[in-house]
């Protein structure tokens, strides 16, 4: 095969408002080649992916597609340039056929000739070995045979490129046999594509070479067969050195024969997570570490309920509880801080105040309101207490940074006293300082008995803080760590040697 | 289990012509059992043809209303703006210079000018179609008030002659009890219902408009993605329905004769509940223009069946009320069943089928 460079992108850089998002990164696209773009969340890649799309205009850089410079205004002046792109989810009408899907919005004529539409449909689903028939409504097709259409019609629009932006996470293990199987045809015929995806076993099975991005900076370019799992884990992680003063964890008393706080037996979600156990004692800091997709939120919804339970047994101090709703598990004692601070935590227009007392006044019910003197205090404890950076607590709190809001969340738990919080996730995108700040809460937080399930995507950070750490992958859990063993290469060890099924099924 | 997707050629019916044939079937048994209770009145053909003649304006908006909703809007302006056109006309043909050609072009101009207006409001500032349509309704009732309070009667002669005009099936007819032969009638609306049902219903099938509607109806968001200028597309779908809007206020006038502030109110509920009736779905993206008369009568059939057996008539708005009801359930039953594979699905337990045919896709895991 010819390596002959398609698309080439050189010292590309984007900055959104306080964020450098990509900071002079290279990447380099060959003819009929499957390229993996690799990073954590957060990494860049599909910045990346929308400056090449024309969706997202570059702040500096050069793009050159065969030799020509471009500049992409919109995603339909690349569609034209050949530059075809599959999203995770499907861009396609469910409610047409399956060769309509494949020519809809490209034809110029006034007409619909469905005899030669259909007749076309055929010809390309049977060069590409796709499973349906032209004249099938979409919905009736299966997610892969859809996502396979939509690469159909990129591929019918004379790509060149070919851009899959996580097009299996919502496909089972057949399907996505299927779609490799495909995407080799398109390799075979001089497509570059370029392969986005959070499974690694999948990377080493279809792609050639492999970019890494972290932090919206380039870690390099490899050759797939050059580089092992353990390699390709410590680029995406990286080795985050930050000057933190060294943090004192608390070490639990665990005999044999205390009861733990939380004990959960076979927890499952609808979500997609295995079944699983999990326990947790009174003082525990314990965490779930695994890259992004392995099923470390997950897990932790299903403790929460947050997700539709669909199975399993929960044991609070020895007594057998129900947890089918969240505010079940707000009435067990059991925090959770989500993950999505913006989605599922803040209540945008409420002042600092209100989001403060908001779960308290959940557990105490709505027709029994605080007394604004007793919000107050509340509240102005727990400013105090956070060292929450707010003008007032009447404050809206969408007007707060990110790390103060997500300390408001932080003392809208802590107001309810748990007895076991969940924090998915509480570092994500705030300053350094305030990170420290929080794992030094979380550590405070425990010495005084609380037990906690601290996540994070940096290792360090959990290594820093936890106790023990539950290992998972595509998932399931695959190993635990504790004590001596809690080192960044020993958790990347686990998640490279831990099960070998790449997918959900 | 990972799902043995073993491919099969054979296309299932698509949801928009299962609706159909669903509807179709039911208006077919209504009318049967219409013929064996009253066979006195249904067996005579006049009876069927009176259906059209006496409510084609309700099927001409009913086939706008379609269009609008299969593009996943709503119109709930037209009975209102087909009121309006029936005063307009009637103001405007009682005038010096009324004309009928002239009257057709007033119909016409008030119809698109609300889609224009509407459309414009809709598509491109994007403000809620439900909103935008009620002011519409508002606005055409002011305007009809505003224009003439009192009913009038047309009687210009060359207008009277078109109220009147028949055509007559010499070869189609009944014989009364002295053994008279009555031939069947036809009116001129039903002529037009006709012509708009194929011209409306082709436009849908085979014209590249008519696919981005359904597109647009299914999702828009793709619709867009797939380069269709989701826009204009709907735009021109609520120009249409004003369109038919304005025909549907110059058949009424033509059937009727007369202006008046009463006309047409509330039409645009019955237009709703025929289309729904008539296989398209409140969501967008589903439907068959075809259902549209099939979806009027059904409902028109109903009452005259509740008439016929000497029932009150508040009776008839609850029976197609709760007909209403029996309809929806039935099509979010259907569809729920046949996306079973796709989605969780909501459906109790006592209406699941058996075993097998659960859980196909990605359920277990």
């Amino acid at each position: 095969m010819l390596s002959e460079t398609i698309l080439e992108m050189k010292d590309i850089s984007k900055s959104f408002p306080g964020v450098k998002a990509l900071d002079s990164v290279d990447f380099k696209l060959r003819k009929g080649e499957i390229h993996a773009l690799m990073g954590e969340n957060g990494a860049g890649k599909s910045t990346l992916i929308k400056v090449i799309t024309g969706v997202y205009g570059k702040d500096a850089g050069l793009i050159t597609l065969q030799g020509e410079s471009i500049h992409f205004k919109a995603p339909e002046e690349a569609q034209n340039k050949g530059i075809g792109t599959v999203y995770q989810e499907i861009m396609l009408c469910p409610n047409l056929t399956v060769a309509e899907n494949m020519f809809i919005g490209r034809s110029h004529s006034l007409v619909v000739n469905w005899k030669q539409m259909n007749e076309k449909a055929a010809q390309l689903l049977d060069s590409l070995g796709i499973p349906a028939s032209p004249v099938q409504e979409l919905t009736s097709c299966s997610l892969a045979v859809q996502q396979m259409i939509a690469i159909a019609r990129a591929v019918d629009m004379d790509c060149k490129i070919l851009i899959l932006d996580e097009p299996t996470s919502s496909l089972d293990e057949d399907e996505v046999h299927k779609l490799f199987k495909l995407m080799r045809e398109l390799k075979a015929r001089g497509v570059g594509i370029i392969f986005i995806t959070h499974f690694l076993e999948q990377v080493f099975e279809i792609s050639d070479r492999i970019t890494v991005l972290r932090n919206g900076k380039l870690v390099g370019e490899y050759e797939t067969t050059s580089l092992s799992q353990i390699e390709l884990i410590s680029k995406m992680l990286g080795n985050v050195l930050e000057d933190i003063t060294k943090i004192q964890k608390h070490e639990p008393i665990v005999s044999d024969t205390s009861i733990p706080v939380f004990e959960g037996i076979g927890l499952s979600s609808a979500a997609g997570v295995r079944p699983f156990n999990f326990v947790i004692q009174r003082g525990e800091v314990n965490g779930f570490a695994g890259l992004l997709g392995s099923g470390r939120s997950e897990s932790a919804r299903a403790i929460f309920a947050a997700d539709k339970v669909t199975g399993g047994e929960v044991r609070m101090k020895g007594k057998s509880v129900k947890i089918k709703t969240p505010l079940h598990a707000i009435k067990q004692g059991i925090g959770y801080l989500p993950e999505d601070r913006k989605g599922d935590g803040i209540i945008d227009d409420l002042s600092v105040r209100d989001n403060i007392i908001l779960t308290l006044q959940v557990m105490k019910g709505f027709f029994k309101p605080f007394s604004l003197k007793q919000a107050e205090t509340f509240a102005e404890e727990y400013i105090k207490k956070l060292n929450i950076k707010t003008p007032t607590p009447d404050t809206p709190i969408k007007s707060l940074s990110g790390g103060n809001q997500q300390k408001v969340i932080l003392a809208r738990w802590l107001l309810t006293n748990p007895e076991f919080l969940i924090l998915d996730e509480p570092t994500r995108g705030i300053d350094v300082g305030t990170k420290v700040e929080i794992q030094k809460l979380v550590i405070k937080l425990a010495n005084n008995g609380m037990s906690l399930t601290f996540i994070s995507s940096e290792i360090d950070e959990m290594i820093r803080t936890c106790s023990r750490l539950i290992v998972m992958k595509d998932r399931e859990i695959v190993g635990e760590l504790k004590g001596t063993e809690l080192t960044e290469t020993e958790v990347m060890n686990v998640i490279a040697q831990g099960g070998k099924n790449p997918c959900l099924n | 289990m990972a799902s043995v997707n073993v491919f099969k050629p054979k296309a299932r019916l698509s949801n928009s012509n299962i609706l159909f044939l669903i509807a179709a079937v039911i208006f077919v048994v209504m009318y049967l059992f219409a013929i064996i209770s009253f066979p006195n009145s249904f067996m005579q053909f006049q009876t069927f043809f009176d259906l059209f003649n006496l409510n084609a304006p309700l099927i001409i908006m009913t086939l706008g209303l379609c269009i609008v909703m299969i593009g996943g809007g709503i119109d709930i302006s037209i009975g209102a703006v087909c009121g309006l056109v029936t005063m307009a006309c009637a103001v405007f043909l009682e005038s010096k210079m009324g004309s009928i050609g002239g009257a057709v072009l007033v119909a016409l101009g008030i119809g698109v000018a609300f889609g224009i207006l509407q459309g414009y409001l809709i598509a491109y500032l994007e403000i809620q179609p439900f909103i935008i349509t009620l002011s519409g309704l508002f606005l055409a009732q002011g305007l009809l008030t505003t224009l003439h309070k009192d009913p009038i009667n047309v009687t210009m002669p060359a207008f009277v002659g078109l109220r009147d005009f028949d055509i007559v099936i010499a070869w189609l007819g009944t014989r009364n009890r002295l053994g008279v032969f009555i031939p069947s009638e036809i009116k001129l609306g039903t002529v037009i219902v006709v012509v708009l049902l194929v011209i409306l219903a082709s436009l849908m099938k085979w014209s590249r408009f008519g696919r981005n509607v359904y597109a647009v109806g299914g999702n828009s968001h793709s619709a867009m993605m797939l380069g269709i200028n989701v826009k204009r597309t709907i735009f021109i779908t609520y120009v249409l329905s004003g369109l038919t809007a304005g025909i549907a206020g110059f058949v009424y006038i033509m059937t009727t004769g007369a202006g008046n502030v009463g006309n047409a109110a509330g039409a645009e509920m019955k237009a709703i509940a025929s289309a729904i009736i008539g296989g398209t779905l409140l969501n967008g993206g589903v439907g068959n223009l075809l259902g549209a008369p099939i979806g009027t009568l059904t409902l028109l059939v109903i009452n005259e069946l509740i008439r016929a057996a000497g029932v009150q008539s508040n009776f008839q708005a609850m029976v197609s009320g709760l007909l209403l009801y029996f309809f929806i359930v039935l099509q979010s039953v259907i569809m729920s069943l046949r996306d079973r594979r796709r989605f969780g699905i909501a459906l109790p337990p006592w209406l699941r089928l058996s075993g097998k045919e659960q859980t196909v896709g990605q359920g277990e895991s």
